[in-house]
């Protein structure tokens, strides 16, 4: 069965994006985060839905967990010899899926933990660096094959249809997670690809948007100076992208990385002291090509981490929320009421302003 | 009092400044009718003196101590009580040119006719001087008294 | 012999029922094409004396004047244009090289013509830049690939970054020495550059000890004749710029002849009063790659590395790898100026022959320096005829930090494009060193129509930003996704990395 997997070249429309994390580690079912995705029906129109999940895989956390959608046998069959090549498969089985009326036209999915050796010829790269190769290597050279995720101790479950749909065909609630993130999509220019969904993920990044990149242009023109090949031409791609450049390889504190994407304007800058303005000036000088224009919201989930920040200007909604352990980001606070009736505090983050969840200090989610 | 001044290093001695005062103390107003009709009835108030490159717009400084008016014997030469500005009446002058002998700048001339004094009005009507307003260069320009 | 084979470019007609008979056109034209006949006391006109700068037309208070193209019609030929005709008259006549002034004339295209803008509907708000922030600030200089933080509860910088230029439009005053313009014309211009936020070049004139209280947004130019340059001019301005070539005459230097080096522009050039300031074709002490580099090293110990040091190289066949060769070298900014850049005077053959599109250079250069992951190593400035906003723009869509503006900056100035530099004669005031001329030109006045250009251009590039959403400049910076082509052929597309409208 071969699909048109091209994608639109930006991702345009609106959506809805809701994120939950326990801080304490605690894990729990993804049946709270489908009913909040559900309660935001409106703003997505079935051409896409999707999750990532953190800590599903205790037993094998040492081990990437990838989850991949193929078009046919033969795409299967191919990537497999190529994962054999590349790595040590440890085990491998279909993702459990349960039919759905609302949901048709199902790829096969399948998911292999792997383990990567050390490449004696490159010894600069270390096992981060090779999964992210295979993973681009796949997604670009094997035709109807694609990466849905490739993250230790988390996986990416998405398709064609509303996202609450989507989350009952992969039977999330059977899954015990410490971070949920959730997608519906309302895009204007689509082909009705499962790949196309969100999230999209890079290693354990994964990263949930709504909004339009207007500078994806120089993003991703930015990011291939660095060896990131934009594959899927989405905006979205680019901020997972983004996030591992400048969290994973340039070591930037996770603070700096959000004000590098979505930096605050020059004249507070100017009204800033002095080093805190000085750092302000490097931070937009040197960063220019990863800034972050057009509106957009994102919930960015890393192993231990949830991240929410919007545009500079805020032109897309996001709500933020706490309750007990639990944060919560949201396009719409009653996504949020609507698992957390009562929570402790509500707030609105302003526009560029990164709210991030970590896990409490001594958790081990391993 | 505003007063004209000539930035002298910005003067390009094109001579506009002349052209539009004999517009301005026509008949008609209107610049053809006024160089066909009049040309030779007018003696423009600002003068443009030209000496190789350099050139100097010139015109009655409407000084404040004017030995022109203390040098009339008819009065002819008086300050206007409301703007400040030195003035000529014709009807009283007699054409003695003592005006024209006492002014340190040389800015008053004979009328065109011969039988009186002729000067800078200041275009006390307008709100910037004609030769002011057209000076393409802006080396004429109205500024605060210092 | 007469040139009785010369004949007038322009006819200048009067209106005789309009003509006051004033003079003013006979006092402004420095070509005596008007002369007044004490004995008929009546104005006349010598139309082959005209150069059709309109300054008498301008200045005449009736509007009596008309000028327009001689009409005398050769038979029709492709092949033998008029001009090229009356060249080889001119030539034959005269022997030697024919000079012009100003930028390429001829009918290539203009690729800014053939790129087209993106605007924000429906999916993404646009931005409304008189309410909200718009953001143009651009620094210009050497940056780190990636910045250092020590960790702790506040990250500290740990990298110290390298000297920047910072503009608050993306334009600046390109390359015109003092001496190709007149004093007033270079005092307007780094006043101007001064009141808006953005830099003058001196060109490589030197630059004069009362315009010195300007340098702080003066861009010191260092060109093989090194006119004017001693430690105090490399350390008076914000930043060096080696000029290796100019778009207008790539290959070879300039030519002040000795009847302009007046006084003034003897003691700011550092040469004896009255002689031929001719720079060199190549520096002396660049005759490679590495000798660039040693010489900007030698600046930059000069100014103890506080300054951006640049180069400024001619948009030629290879630009991109020459490009690279300069970063690589050390430069902070490259500057690249294509071959319809001005000149106070060139000849005319290689003025309308040499070099290449700017649009081409840009996209080739600031594509290769992405390609060797070296792009962030130095500021990108494209010169080589900016005429508006929207081609400020496209340049920075394709990849420039900035672009400088040489003949824009001269017609705010009243500039007729007249291409009669090289005589000394600018009725403008411009381009002469003639006392008669430059008083002309007021400075004041001068500096007020900069400013107006360039806060006019600011507010277009904000508004055209605002209708994409986006309000940073750097995000606009290499976006070649918000340029599309229409009529030019794949390879011009693939070239300049940009996509055919409609797709």
């Amino acid at each position: 069965m071969a699909t048109n997997r091209t994608l639109p070249f930006k991702d345009m429309g609106g959506c809805s994006i809701s994120g939950v994390m326990d801080e304490s580690g605690r894990r729990f079912s993804g049946e709270e985060i489908i009913r909040s995705i559900r309660n935001m029906h409106e703003r997505s129109n079935g051409l896409g839905g999707g999750f990532a999940a953190y800590g599903i895989f205790p037993e094998r956390a040492d081990q990437y967990c990838m989850q991949l959608m193929f078009d046919t046998p033969e795409a299967k069959r191919e990537t497999e010899a190529l994962l054999d090549e590349r790595c040590n498969v440890h085990y491998a089985e279909d993702i459990p899926t349960r039919p759905h009326e609302a949901i048709t036209d199902e790829p096969l999915l399948h998911r292999y933990f792997v383990s990567v050796e050390p490449d004696k010829s490159r010894p600069h790269l270390d096992e981060n660096d090779l999964m992210v190769e295979l993973h681009m290597e796949i997604n670009t050279t094997i035709q109807d094959a694609f990466v849905f995720s490739a993250g230790k101790n988390m996986g990416c479950f998405k398709g064609v249809g509303f996202p609450e749909d989507i989350g009952e065909y992969f039977r999330l609630e059977e899954y015990e997670a410490y971070t949920w993130i959730a997608h519906g999509r309302f895009p204007t220019n689509t082909t009705g690809w499962w790949g196309g969904a969100h999230p999209f993920s890079i290693l354990d990044w994964a990263i949930v948007h709504n909004g339009e990149i207007s500078s994806y242009g120089i993003n991703k023109r930015y990011l291939r100076n660095f060896g990131y090949e934009c594959t899927l031409q989405t905006d979205t791609e680019v901020i997972a992208y983004l996030f591992d450049l400048l969290i994973r390889k340039h070591g930037l504190p996770l603070e700096v990385a959000c004000q590098a994407m979505a930096p605050p304007f020059w004249e507070d800058i100017e009204r800033m002291p002095e080093r805190e303005q000085a750092q302000a000036k490097a931070i937009r000088a040197v960063y220019g090509g990863a800034l972050l224009n057009g509106p957009f919201a994102v919930v960015v989930g890393s192993t231990g981490r949830m991240i929410g920040f919007s545009d500079r200007t805020k032109l897309r909604p996001q709500v933020c929320a706490r309750g007990g352990d639990r944060l919560y980001i949201a396009s719409e606070e009653a996504a949020i009421r609507t698992i957390c009736p009562d929570p402790d505090v509500v707030w609105h983050p302003d526009g560029g302003e990164p709210v991030v969840g970590e896990l409490q200090a001594g958790v081990q989610v391993a | 009092m505003k007063r004209i001044i000539i930035h002298e290093e910005y003067c390009i001695g094109c001579g506009l400044c002349e052209v539009h005062c004999i517009v301005k103390h026509s008949r008609t107003g209107k610049i053809i009718r006024a160089f066909k009709e009049e040309r030779d009835q007018i003696v423009p108030g600002v003068q443009v003196e030209r000496d190789g490159y350099e050139s100097f717009a010139l015109q009655c400084r409407h000084c404040d101590d004017a030995v022109c008016i203390e040098a009339c014997m008819t009065g002819a030469m008086h300050r206007d009580p409301e703007t400040g500005a030195v003035l000529c009446d014709t009807d009283r002058c007699v054409g003695c040119w003592m005006c024209i002998m006492v002014c340190p700048a040389g800015a008053i001339q004979q009328g065109a006719d011969g039988t009186v004094a002729s000067k800078c009005d200041a275009c006390t009507d307008e709100e910037i001087p004609v030769c002011v307003a057209n000076c393409p260069n802006e080396a004429l320009v109205l500024e605060d008294e210092e | 012999m007469p040139n009785w084979l010369i004949e007038p470019d322009f006819v200048v007609e009067r209106d005789p029922d309009r003509c006051i008979q004033c003079e003013v056109c006979v006092r402004q034209c420095a070509n005596e094409a008007h002369e007044f006949d004490e004995e008929l006391q009546e104005v006349f006109t010598d139309s082959t004396r005209c150069v059709g700068c309109h300054r008498c037309a301008s200045l005449c208070p009736t509007d009596a004047i008309s000028i327009r193209p001689a009409e005398l019609e050769f038979r029709p030929n492709e092949n033998w244009s008029a001009q090229a005709i009356r060249n080889i008259y001119k030539q034959s006549e005269q022997g030697g090289v024919l000079l012009t002034g100003m930028g390429n004339p001829e009918p290539l295209p203009i690729y800014w013509d053939r790129m087209l803008l993106n605007a924000s509907q429906v999916t993404n708000p646009s931005i409304d830049p008189l309410r909200e922030p718009m953001e143009l600030l651009t620094h210009i200089g050497s940056k780190p690939q990636r910045l250092e933080f020590s960790g702790g509860e506040t990250p500290q910088l740990e990298t110290t970054l390298g000297p920047q230029l910072e503009l608050h439009v993306p334009v600046m005053f390109s390359a015109m020495s003092y001496g190709s313009i007149s004093y007033n014309a270079s005092e307007a211009l780094a006043r101007a550059a001064n009141e808006v936020g953005t830099y003058a070049n001196t060109g490589e004139g030197g630059l004069h000890e009362d315009l010195r209280q300007y340098a702080g947004r003066m861009i010191v130019q260092v060109a093989s004749g090194r006119f004017g340059v001693d430690v105090d001019y490399l350390n008076s301005g914000a930043a060096v710029e080696i000029k290796i070539g100019q778009g207008a005459k790539p290959g070879i230097g300039g030519h002040l002849p000795g009847e302009k080096v007046s006084a003034d522009i003897s003691a700011t050039r550092m040469i004896p009063e009255g002689t031929d300031a001719l720079s060199p074709a190549p520096h002396h002490d660049i005759y490679s790659i590495e000798d660039l580099r040693q010489l900007i090293y030698a600046i930059k110990e000069a100014t103890r590395y506080r300054k951006p040091v640049g180069v400024k190289i001619a948009a030629v066949h290879h630009v991109a790898a020459i490009a690279s060769g300069c970063v690589r070298a050390g430069a902070d900014f490259v500057a690249i100026d294509g071959y319809r850049g001005g000149t106070g005077a060139a000849p005319t053959m290689i003025r309308n022959n040499v070099g290449i599109p700017i649009e081409f250079a840009l996209a080739a250069v600031d594509s290769r320096l992405r390609e060797e992951g070296i792009r962030q190593d130095a500021g990108l400035i494209v010169a080589g005829s900016f005429r508006c906003a929207a081609d400020v723009v496209k340049a920075i869509a394709l990849g420039a930090d900035a672009c400088y503006i040489g003949t824009a900056a001269l017609v705010a100035m009243g500039c007729h494009v007249c291409q009669k530099c090289y005589t000394g004669r600018c009725n403008w005031g411009i381009a002469t060193q003639d006392p008669y001329l430059t008083r002309r030109l007021n400075p004041n006045i001068a500096t007020r129509r900069l400013v107006n250009l360039l806060e006019s251009w600011a507010h277009e590039i904000q508004e055209i930003m605002g209708g994409m959403g986006i309000n940073a400049i750097e995000s606009l910076r290499g976006n070649r996704d918000h340029l599309r082509g229409v009529n030019l052929t794949d390879r011009e597309l693939n070239v300049l990395g940009i996509q055919m409208a409609g797709e």
